[in-house]
């Protein structure tokens, strides 16, 4: 399949900033199930990129802006092709055994209640499990199309009703590590749950789990089924914020707005 | 456990009231320096401490109250043989550190081979992912390591924990030091006591050594969380005493992956961070997003070689108490030799086994928090009441991975002012130790602390603790060739004139 | 020097300064209330208020204008940043942090002020309160001799920046709202004057003994004026504090290399203040004379921050 993407964000910033300092995580990687055949990060100021990997492998991009700044514009835009790989990761870039995503950090911790829910599913076979998990976070909750809520946990978002696809997924990885399977946060694109025409768009976000033989398999907890060809894997961490997209940090007074413009497509199915 | 069992490095003998043969020049100075004449002498050095802001801030007292830690006048003395065996064992675990530090960020090999279990590393929050895959400049990881050591008799030590993190107490070695050279001149007309002052020059010597590669002369700081922390006086210190700019992190700033200082004069470029800040607020884009303190892309300006952080990030992984009782399997492991300073004993509760003895022992063993430090959360059985016996056992069946056990060692002792004139008091050691691109350095001395409490085994400043002067001997001594004691009979005795 | 460094000593200077000034203020007002043969210490303590530029502050907060309740206002209220315990406190952390800069005796002396404070609530009787700003005095005096005693460096040039420029805009201050007080438009200078008034414009300047040097007629408002304009030999004079701003301004060129347009703007207002003479300042306007000078003072102020880099 091949998917386009146009990802737009904007910071306004109330008074001008003396610097910017920003760590980006938006450029893919090439898998053996992923392609990228063109892909291009425009800044809409004079700014310094420097381009790197974090310690997950995830291609990073730093960005240094000397103000006085009052807005910027990242954006970036460009094509993949993807093959059907039945959600299973190949050929991806892994300086980290499995073993590492056991543990749990502040976002994705359980409690009782996740543990409970996690225990109550009643599959044997480890695949089986976790397709079955997958679906039973789906059904519990319905999808909030707009924006996640910075610094949600997966226990906070557990008490809620209606979530979003990155609150679904850090549910997901707090079950799947409760049991003792090893599980990770993947940001990236997919047009699958993709808002209305007024929804507020943001990147999507879902989960892998490691299954001994199969590798990393990925799950999408906000339609129940694994992520396949309708996505681009862009980076893992153990949570949403170690894979988050713009990390930044400014240096300055006054408050900031962000908007964000997404078009992912598929084209020729 | 009586206090009278334990080797006293003066005296040979806890109470005893002759000094080992080597050391009977201080056993005539105790003898013809009156009691009041030393407490005078202490209390002066007290008084300098105040005045010099040499305070440390107590935690869980709710007034926030600066103390100064109590000065002990009587120095604990090591002969140069004695210091020449453990000075190796030193450079041999720290050179184990450091390569431990550059696998288990690298390649892995000591998980490969299976010395190791993996989860220990992995399930541990003190390895940190975000900087696995860093070469730090010239693969130096452990630039200044404090090693807390406990002896039991006169070739016994033990290393109690290792300090790849930001070891402090390195002011309070050249502190006591400059005191008692002002207060008791005649001890080192006595003995040939080896320099510390040095220290700040071989710091620096260090951190220049370590600077990325291609840097001519490297522009080296000081990086302190700021004024009130309690540490501050060491971090100004240090600063000061090397000639660089203690900075906050306010102070730095990153650009294009090059780390700058804001001077007056504009950005100045720095190469090398003698960083007194934890991992977890060096750069809030890697380690903690909702910290508004550290310096944004240090570390993207770290991982692009631009700058060398002493120490470096993530050596939490060596030093960990978890970690610890592996470290005999880790210094063989990368040494290909049996370690020349032996662990104490410990009982990893995390193993059914273990945890069965170690209840069954509680009035016997000490307790140690695996993630605790400065004493606290900490049960030392044989002092222990009843009820904090029975709140630990609770514990440890509760989360037993979170603990470990060792036997109560009978510390060594040094004689020590009490109320009453001189009486043994247990103590420890930290030597320092540093790492740069030219080798491994032990400095000659350190930091003894004592349990000024009668018995106590505990010497953490904020449970009482004291702190005492550590003489280095450059000879084995005073005493004549035939009066050195067996333990020492092997070792090269020099006899270089003693000016008295 | 670190930025951070420079800009914490530089607001050392401006606040041990303005503790100083307050104090004086305080002091002369106290003195004005109790000499004054008739009732005029109201108006006194208004224009006490007035000066340190806190009546908005303390109509806030709804006392009326008695000596106790301004001197309590001007002296121990934490509450706004016109008293001397907030200008102390404001020193006393700036102080901290670049402690291993001074020497003991500036940091004792900067702690000394403010453990005089310290936990204290009223200001007390007439007494009571001149004891008070007397040890205020005391300690900043020393705080003064020490920095004197320090290395003749950076560190100690960019507080005396500080305390200059605080100075030349305290002493405008000053000047501004009591001739405004005293001289009421439309009145001639150097008709009939309040003594008493004009010695308390003299004494928180320090300059009663100055005065009689300089001027052999007595009491004349324009040579107050004169003196607390033109006369450098008066260290708290408008010409004195820009005098001194060039050349400390001057030394940190000459160490660091760094000329800019603090200099410039320092160097522009001393050539003006120099053909200055107070009888055409008078007769031009005093009150416009005088905002245009802490108008300045204040670019000033912004041209040594941007100048040094203070942020």
């Amino acid at each position: 399949m091949r998917l386009s993407v146009d990802h737009r964000t904007t910071y306004h910033f109330s008074a001008p900033q003396a610097r910017l300092t920003q760590m980006l995580r938006l450029i893919p990687e090439d898998t053996h199930d992923q392609s990228v055949t063109g892909w291009n990060l425009h800044v809409d100021c004079d700014a310094r990129m420097r381009h790197g990997r974090d310690g997950f492998g995830n291609r990073v991009t730093m960005l240094y802006v000397a103000g006085p700044i009052s807005d910027i514009e990242i954006a970036v835009s460009g094509e993949v092709l993807t093959h059907p790989s039945n959600g299973i990761v190949h050929g991806g870039q892994e300086p980290l055994p499995p073993a590492l995503f056991l543990r749990d950090t502040p976002l994705t911790r359980a409690d009782a209640d996740i543990a409970e829910f996690a225990m109550a599913i009643g599959e044997s076979d480890p695949v089986a499990w976790l397709h079955a998990l997958n679906i039973a976070i789906n059904r519990r909750f319905a999808l909030d199309h707009g924006r996640p809520i910075a610094g949600r946990t997966a226990i906070e978002a557990f008490a809620e009703g209606s979530v979003s696809s990155r609150d679904m997924a850090q549910v997901f990885i707090a079950s799947a590590r409760a049991t003792g399977v090893a599980a990770r946060y993947v940001s990236g694109y997919s047009p699958v749950c993709q808002a209305e025409a007024d929804g507020r768009p943001a990147p999507h976000g879902w989960a892998e789990a490691y299954v001994e033989r199969l590798g990393w398999v990925a799950f999408d907890p906000s339609t129940g089924l694994s992520a396949d060809t309708a996505y681009v894997r862009v980076a893992v961490a153990l949570d949403s914020a170690g894979a988050a997209p713009v990390a930044g940090s400014r240096l300055g007074e006054g408050f900031e707005t962000l908007d964000v413009d997404l078009h992912v497509e598929r084209d020729g199915q | 456990m009586g206090i009278r069992r334990a080797f006293d490095e003066i005296m040979g003998k806890s109470g005893s009231m002759i000094p080992r043969s080597e050391l009977a020049a201080l056993g005539e100075w105790i003898e013809s320096t009156p009691s009041n004449e030393l407490r005078r002498r202490q209390q002066s050095a007290e008084a300098t401490f105040r005045q010099l802001g040499i305070t440390f801030a107590v935690y869980g007292e709710s007034d926030a109250s600066e103390r100064i830690i109590p000065f002990d006048i009587v120095p604990r003395i090591f002969l140069a043989n004695e210091w020449n065996r453990l000075s190796e064992g030193l450079v041999q675990r720290v050179e184990a550190i450091n390569a431990f530090l550059h696998d288990i960020y690298g390649e892995r090999r000591i998980l490969a081979e299976g010395v190791l279990p993996a989860d220990l590393i992995f399930g541990n929050p003190q390895f940190r992912p975000e900087i696995a895959g860093i070469r730090p400049p010239h693969d130096i990881w452990a630039h200044i390591c404090g090693i807390d050591l406990v002896r039991t008799g006169p070739d016994d030590f033990y290393v109690l924990e290792d300090n790849a993190r930001t070891p402090s107490g390195v002011s309070y070695m050249l502190e006591n030091r400059e005191a008692m050279l002002r207060l008791c001149p005649e001890l080192f007309r006595s003995f040939r006591v080896a320099a510390v002052d040095s220290y700040p020059d071989k710091l620096l010597e260090t951190m220049k050594s370590v600077a990325p590669i291609g840097v001519a002369s490297p522009v080296c700081v000081v990086l302190t969380p700021g004024h009130y922390n309690s540490a501050y006086y060491e971090h100004s210190f240090l600063a000061d005493s090397m000639g660089v700019e203690l900075v906050e992190a306010a102070d730095l700033v990153v650009d294009d992956d090059i780390v700058w200082m804001r001077t007056i004069a504009g950005l100045v470029k720095v190469d090398v961070i003698y960083r007194r800040i934890d991992d977890d607020y060096l750069d809030p884009l890697v380690f903690r997003p909702d910290s508004m303190l550290g310096v944004p892309g240090l570390i993207a300006a770290y991982a692009a070689g631009n700058v060398a952080l002493l120490n470096a990030p993530g050596n939490g992984i060596a030093d960990d108490k978890a970690i610890y009782s592996y470290m005999p399997e880790i210094v063989k492991f990368y040494s290909g030799s049996e370690p020349k300073l032996p662990n104490v004993e410990t009982w990893r509760c995390r193993e059914p086994q273990a945890l069965k003895y170690v209840l069954d022992n509680l009035k016997d063993v000490v307790v140690k928090l695996v993630d605790g430090s400065g004493g606290y959360g900490m049960l030392v059985g044989p002092t222990a009441t009843k009820a904090e016996i029975e709140t630990f056992r609770a514990a440890l069946i509760a989360e037993p991975h979170r603990y470990i056990a060792q036997p109560t060692l009978a510390l060594s002792t040094v004689p020590t002012l009490a109320d009453a004139g001189l009486a043994p008091r247990h103590v420890d050691f930290r030597p320092f130790v540093l790492t740069g691109s030219k080798g491994v350095q032990v400095v000659p001395g350190g930091l003894t602390r004592v349990a000024l409490k009668e018995g106590s085994l505990v010497v953490n400043s904020s449970q009482g603790g004291g702190t005492k002067d550590s003489f280095v001997l450059m000879d084995n001594g005073a005493g004549e060739q035939a009066q050195v004691s067996d333990a020492f009979g092997q070792a090269q005795v020099q006899t270089m004139g003693q000016p008295l | 020097m670190l930025s951070r460094t420079a800009s914490s000593l530089y607001w050392l200077g401006r606040y041990v300064e303005r503790a100083d000034f307050i104090a004086r203020l305080v002091e002369a007002t106290v003195r004005l209330d109790v000499l004054s043969p008739r009732p005029a210490g109201e108006a006194a303590w208004a224009s006490a208020l007035a000066v340190t530029e806190t009546d908005a502050a303390f109509a806030k907060t709804g006392q009326s204008i008695t000596k106790t309740n301004v001197a309590r206002f001007l002296t121990l209220d934490a509450s706004h940043p016109g008293s001397i315990v907030r200008a102390l406190d404001m020193a006393r952390n700036n102080a901290k942090a670049v402690r291993t800069a001074l020497t003991r005796e500036a940091w004792t002396a900067i702690n000394g002020a403010w453990l005089v404070f310290d936990r204290r609530a009223s200001a007390g009787n007439a007494t009571a309160t001149l004891n008070l700003v007397e040890s205020v005095k005391a300690e900043t005096r020393g705080f003064e001799g020490a920095i004197h005693r320090m290395l003749r460096n950076q560190t100690t040039w960019f507080i005396r920046l500080g305390q200059a420029i605080e100075r030349a805009d305290n002493t405008a201050r000053l000047l501004d709202v009591k001739y405004h007080i005293l001289l009421p438009e439309g009145e001639r200078v150097g008709g009939v004057v309040d003594r008493d008034q004009w010695t308390t414009i003299l004494q928180t300047v320090s300059a009663v003994t100055a005065y009689r040097w300089l001027y052999s007629e007595g009491l004349r408002p324009a040579n107050v004026i004169d003196l607390l304009i033109a006369r450098s030999e008066l260290p708290r004079s408008l010409a004195a504090s820009v005098e001194e701003a060039v050349d400390i301004l001057n030394l940190l060129a000459k160490r660091t290399g760094l000329h800019g347009e603090a200099d410039r703007m320092a160097r522009a207002r001393h050539a003006r203040i120099a053909r200055t003479r107070s009888g055409q300042v008078i007769a031009g306007g005093l009150h416009q004379y005088l905002q245009g000078f802490i108008g300045e003072n204040d670019q000033l102020h912004e041209a040594v921050g941007r100048q040094f880099k203070f942020s």
